[in-house]
């Protein structure tokens, strides 16, 4: 295992981030080389990538505050326009050089913020120190003016000072290239924890009451079961913390001790899998599910949200749903035959055309106008239904609850178009 | 359901105007004043009472909503630093709130709930729409204008410097957010004066701040995933609470949210009542009472449930009809100033002009009453009107006797019709009043049948029912039932004696008993055949008998107190009977009645000269609606050039035939004018749009080539 070597910082905070960042000393050590000294100038910008939670934002955060370099950290999803995201930057880069809050920035355009960065930095003690911008979750920036992106890639050719952009993304670089091209950055990946990985990070926060190996068991029987279906070191860590209760209840009630772990093992793993199908899958809550814990009642007496399927509609409604189920999943040519009493013969050789022999529910719902709704719901409804407001207005409310959707809105008056949304065990229930 | 939203509570017409009009129509000049402010009065009752049970109804939701808005923060109160709060993720505390598919119903739970947070947790709560949120910076304006605004209610006149930041000025981000909150908790904070306690004293230190998304379904996803992911992240510094309004069912939160999102939620699920229980208990608190003298008659009824339960499932268009009701009746039935409680009548009744005795007079129920006495007093009753007010006085204090009795009795039916198998008489008590009040119930079929069931109840839950029987005629205001008590009671202590009395008998029981013995195949046929013998032969036993009684019992009061409303003198005072009126007002078809205004102007213009006969198309009509006649003899595809020719025939037919060749010319440029004009009035209704398919054509929108 490497360890970080630099001849720019002392020791003691090499050791201490080290120990801070486990199982990335690599991708540390290749950063802090390419930062090199403090007044060094770096690379102009670094693209880091990874999938969640593969510590990009941690690293990032830890190397800077640990080391003490100058730094900016903004995420781009919270500072959605780029008017926003770059006077926060301003606003930052004041509060970190410690000047008193002066009047409220404004920065409409790059232009107007290279000129204020400018300023910004000459009035700086750490004129020398490279500034470090971190733009997390920068997938964002490709949704703001066109030169945003490009711009901060060659900021430090733009400004003329010592700066590097470090941009965070769960994206690789290809999806961000403009058409335009663009200053290439320093790409760098992180890969996923492996689950040795996960398992070193996972047991190093254990406790204070309870030993680290005892806790370390825990972890790896936690890791057995939610390894296949998550690797998302937060989520992980999250229900570890839910479950960690449960597994201890024998170690106080005094049935088992900390070392008999076939034991305890028994007694979490049901318990764990059960976590699986609901905790994690949002179905309930955590504190719901700490409260049964702490009840000791089943898990079945609670019903998660999935389980609340029904809906209640009028009738009406009702019938409209179905109309344009069938008008969303039945060729228009079979219409005629199914809702007419007095429907010609159909030869059966002839009717199938081969490529609707596969399932229409494969190929998902299809538009159909409003008239051929109507004229279904009058076909399956008994008696005679009159197109008041109130059938109507109840298209439209269907559509605003997401049951039905609108395709091609651009005009009311011409025919509108739906879809509909709902799945056949929807209408199945509905129909009953 | 419901879907169609009110435009806000409309201005009733304000008590001047509504004067007139009510007088505008109506020959009797001085009741008009007298019947508006009846009406007033007993709206304003009924809107009281609605209210009362909205808030009731809600009570338990609210109650768990607040008490888990109360506990969701609690470890950001106390900063506690145990080892598991350190390591579990702090989820955003979501409340996933189901209120069924009546969104019109929804506005009134959430002004409920937001008060009732602004009373117990926190005075910042922030009410988001769908529609004024259609990108994340407009989320975020609007939640911090709510929030900042609702601050300054607090305390309106202490800093003034917090009312002039503008809403432009501020920068609508969550560190401004978070500053802003931690200002206003600093700075109520150490505070001690009296005047800031009490207001501040309901709430902890660091309230939380509730936002509620009233329409869950339609906020786009992006919007919703930004701000759940941005509000995370300040989670630590701004104790947010989220709201989910949702009105089909908590899935859709998988279906807008996924699960990278959905796991910095803690969502617990909280269902608001059904609103057909919601529906069930205002008839039961409106209708079923004789605490208001108006009445429904059985097809307006049935008007408006269906509108309830065929289209929209909205309580609040329900007691809007029911509104409209009142102001129709009052409106247009001179004799409704007696439709008021039982002690304004006698006055009212003597202040009677002689037109309205004449009212009295045409009413057909009074007629037949007329019709039914001996000749002495109908000439009476015709000719003289101090009589005459006498006998109405009279006679409205039996009909409300009759209300009185009637809602009692019904209540009792509907006792024992609601645990019938199938439910032949309807399920709920709604139907079971519908179908009294329509006629004779007793005469129909479904009465028969569940007579026939009554009659083989067990006697467990027949006592059950008596003894709820006795509990509604207890309570009821009805002065007759002593003696329906009394009987009731008679019955039940006959059952108890039943009861003892069968406990001897057993030994008859021990037969059976023998059955059970081991018998070989052929006996036990034989034993049985026997015993089926025997039970047939059997007389009725005791408790039989008592059952038969009972039922004919019930029968009889029945028979007595559930005569259908139509058969009662002066009915027509109480009884709103004009169903079609109230269909013509709420069930609104635009497509016919455009179609209607476009075929036959006459039905809307009233002009004689527009009457035309059969299908021929009259040139005085106006353009657009011979422009209309025309275009239905088309297709798919009319050609312009035809559709004018064929226009300028028509409208010729009525010019002299003598402009002849020379003069057209000058003629076909107005008519040209018209023309187009009519066309594109038609393509404004949307009948028809230009055509790419072909040059100089116009395609058909509406009932397209048929």
């Amino acid at each position: 295992m490497p360890n970080l070597e630099h001849p720019a910082y002392p020791a003691a905070d090499l050791l201490h981030l080290e120990s801070l960042v486990p199982c990335r000393e690599s991708q540390v050590s290749m950063l802090l080389s390419i930062f090199g000294e403090r007044q060094q100038f770096s690379f102009p910008s670094i693209f880091i990538y990874g999938h969640t939670s593969s510590g990009k934002t941690y690293v990032m955060q830890t190397l800077l505050t640990t080391l003490q370099l100058p730094h900016v950290f903004v995420n781009c999803v919270e500072y959605f326009t780029s008017r926003l995201l770059l006077e926060e930057i301003l606003i930052q880069l004041q509060s970190c050089s410690g000047t008193e809050q002066t009047s409220p920035v404004h920065c409409d355009t790059l232009n107007d913020f290279v000129r204020l960065f400018k300023q910004a930095l000459a009035s700086q003690e750490f004129q020398d120190q490279t500034l470090y911008i971190v733009l997390d979750r920068a997938e964002q920036l490709r949704e703001m003016e066109a030169n945003i992106l490009p711009a901060f890639l060659r900021l430090q050719e733009l400004t003329d000072r010592n700066v590097t952009v470090v941009l965070l993304s769960e994206i690789v670089w290809e999806l961000f290239r403009p058409n335009s091209g663009c200053f290439e950055p320093f790409t760098m990946y992180f890969p996923d924890y492996s689950i040795g990985h996960l398992q070193k990070i996972l047991s190093q926060n254990h406790p204070p009451e309870y030993s680290a190996d005892f806790y370390a068991a825990y972890i790896n029987i936690l890791l057995g079961v939610f390894y296949m279906v998550c690797r998302d070191l937060k989520e992980l860590r999250h229900l570890a913390a839910l479950n960690f209760a449960k597994y201890c209840e024998p170690v106080v009630r005094g049935e088992a001790n900390e070392r008999d772990t076939r034991k305890l093992w028994k007694n979490i793993e049901p318990h764990l899998k059960k976590a699986m199908q609901t905790v994690y899958l949002r179905e309930i809550s955590s504190s719901q599910w700490e409260r049964l814990q702490h009840d000791g009642g089943e898990p079945g007496q609670l019903k998660g949200l999935s389980a609340h399927t029904h809906v209640e509609l009028p009738y009406y409604s009702k019938f409209l749903l179905i109309a344009a189920y069938l008008a969303s999943y039945n060729p228009v040519r079979t219409d005629k035959r199914f809702f007419l009493k007095h429907h010609g013969k159909i030869r059966k050789t002839n009717f199938m055309k081969k490529h609707e022999k596969t399932s229409n529910h494969l190929l998902g719902p299809k538009p159909f106008p409003l008239d051929r709704l109507l004229a279904i719901l009058y076909s399956i409804v008994d008696n005679r239904v009159a197109p008041t407001a109130n059938i109507f207005s109840q298209i439209t409310s269907l559509v605003t609850l997401q049951l039905l959707s609108m395709v091609g809105q651009n005009d009311q008056l011409d025919g509108p178009r739906y879809k509909c949304t709902v799945s056949l065990d929807f209408i199945r229930a509905i129909a009953r | 359901g419901c879907f169609v939203f009110k435009p806000s509570t409309k201005k009733r017409r304000s008590s001047e105007k509504t004067g007139h009009d009510f007088r505008s129509t109506s020959y009797d000049s001085e009741d008009t004043e007298l019947r508006f402010v009846t009406c007033q009065s007993l709206w304003n009752q009924i809107k009281f009472e609605t209210e009362q049970i909205q808030e009731d109804l809600n009570k338990q939701l609210l109650d768990n909503l607040v008490s888990f808005l109360s506990r969701s923060h609690s470890d950001f109160q106390e900063k506690t630093t145990k080892w598991t709060c350190r390591m579990k993720f702090r989820e955003i505390p979501t409340a996933a709130l189901v209120l069924g598919v009546n969104v019109t119903d929804h506005d009134l739970t959430f002004r409920g709930l937001s008060d009732a947070l602004q009373d117990n947790i926190t005075p910042y709560v922030a009410l988001l729409e769908a529609k004024d949120c259609p990108g994340i910076k407009n989320l975020m304006q609007k939640l911090m204008g709510q929030l900042m605004n609702c601050d300054i209610e607090v305390d309106s006149m202490e800093d003034e410097d917090c009312v002039q930041v503008s809403q432009n000025r501020i920068r609508c981000s969550m560190p401004s957010l978070i500053s802003w909150y931690e200002s206003i908790t600093k700075k109520t904070d150490p505070e001690t004066p009296s005047k800031k306690r009490n207001s501040s004293s309901r709430h902890w230190q660091s309230p939380p701040v509730v936002v509620i998304f009233k329409d869950m379904e339609s906020f786009t996803t992006k919007v919703l995933q930004d701000f759940i992911v941005i509000s995370s992240q300040h989670i630590h510094q701004l104790p947010l609470v989220l709201v989910f309004g949702i009105a089909t069912s908590p899935m859709i939160i998988h279906r807008l949210l996924p699960h990278s999102v959905s796991s910095l939620l803690c969502i617990e699920l909280f269902q608001s009542l059904s609103c057909k229980e919601h529906l069930s208990t205002i008839i039961d608190k409106l209708l079923l009472t004789s605490r208001f003298p108006f009445k429904l008659g059985e097809k307006v009824l049935q008007v408006l449930i269906n509108i309830f339960l065929y289209h929209d499932f909205s309580v609040q268009n329900f007691v809007k009809g029911f509104q409209l009701c009142i102001v129709e009746h009052f409106y247009s039935q001179p004799l409704s100033v007696l439709c008021c409680h039982l002690v304004d009548v006698k006055k009212r009744v003597y202040s009677l002009s002689h037109d309205q005795c004449e009212n009295i007079r045409r009413l057909p129920s009074f007629r037949r009453y007329v019709e039914k006495q001996e000749s002495g007093k109908q000439i009476e009753l015709l000719t003289n009107d101090s009589f005459l007010k006498e006998e109405t006085e009279k006679l409205l204090e039996d009909l409300h006797a009759y209300h009185e009795n009637y809602v009692s009795i019904l209540r009792c039916l509907h006792v024992f019709t609601s645990s019938l198998p199938k439910y032949p008489l309807g399920k709920q008590i709604r139907e079971l009043h519908c179908a009294c009040l329509e006629n004779r119930v007793w005469e129909t079929e479904e009465y028969e049948s569940s007579l026939q069931l009554a009659r083989m109840l067990n006697k467990t839950d027949l006592v059950t029912m008596l003894q709820q029987c006795v509990e509604i005629l207890m309570s009821s205001s009805g002065k007759e039932f002593d003696k329906t008590v009394e009987k009731l009671k008679e019955f039940l202590t006959q059952f108890q004696n039943l009861e003892e009395a069968s406990q001897e008998q057993d030994v008859s029981v021990s037969s059976q008993k023998e059955l059970q013995k081991k018998t070989d195949l052929y006996h036990l046929q034989k034993t049985l055949l026997e015993l089926k013998e025997s039970r047939r032969s059997k007389k009725l036993t005791k408790f039989e008998m008592l059952r038969f009684e009972v039922v004919d019992y019930i029968d009889r009061l029945v028979r007595k107190y559930l005569v259908p409303a139509s058969n009662r003198t002066l009915h027509e005072i109480v009884y709103f009977n004009a169903a079609t009126v109230l269909r013509g007002h709420l069930n609104a078809a635009p497509r016919t009645a455009l179609h209607t205004a476009l075929n036959n102007p006459h039905w809307y213009l009233k002009n004689q000269a527009l009457k035309c006969d059969g299908g021929g198309i009259s040139n005085k009509a106006p353009d657009i609606c011979i422009v209309y006649k025309l275009h239905l003899e088309c297709g798919r595809l009319i050609n312009l050039v035809d559709w004018l020719e064929a226009f300028s025939t028509v409208v010729m037919a009525a010019e002299e035939p003598n402009a002849d060749a020379a003069s057209s010319d000058q003629v076909d440029d107005i008519i040209h004018a018209r023309f187009i004009r009519a066309v594109s009035e038609l393509e404004l209704l949307g009948f028809i749009k230009p055509s790419k398919q072909k040059t100089d054509h116009v395609a058909r929108l509406t009932w397209g080539g048929c």
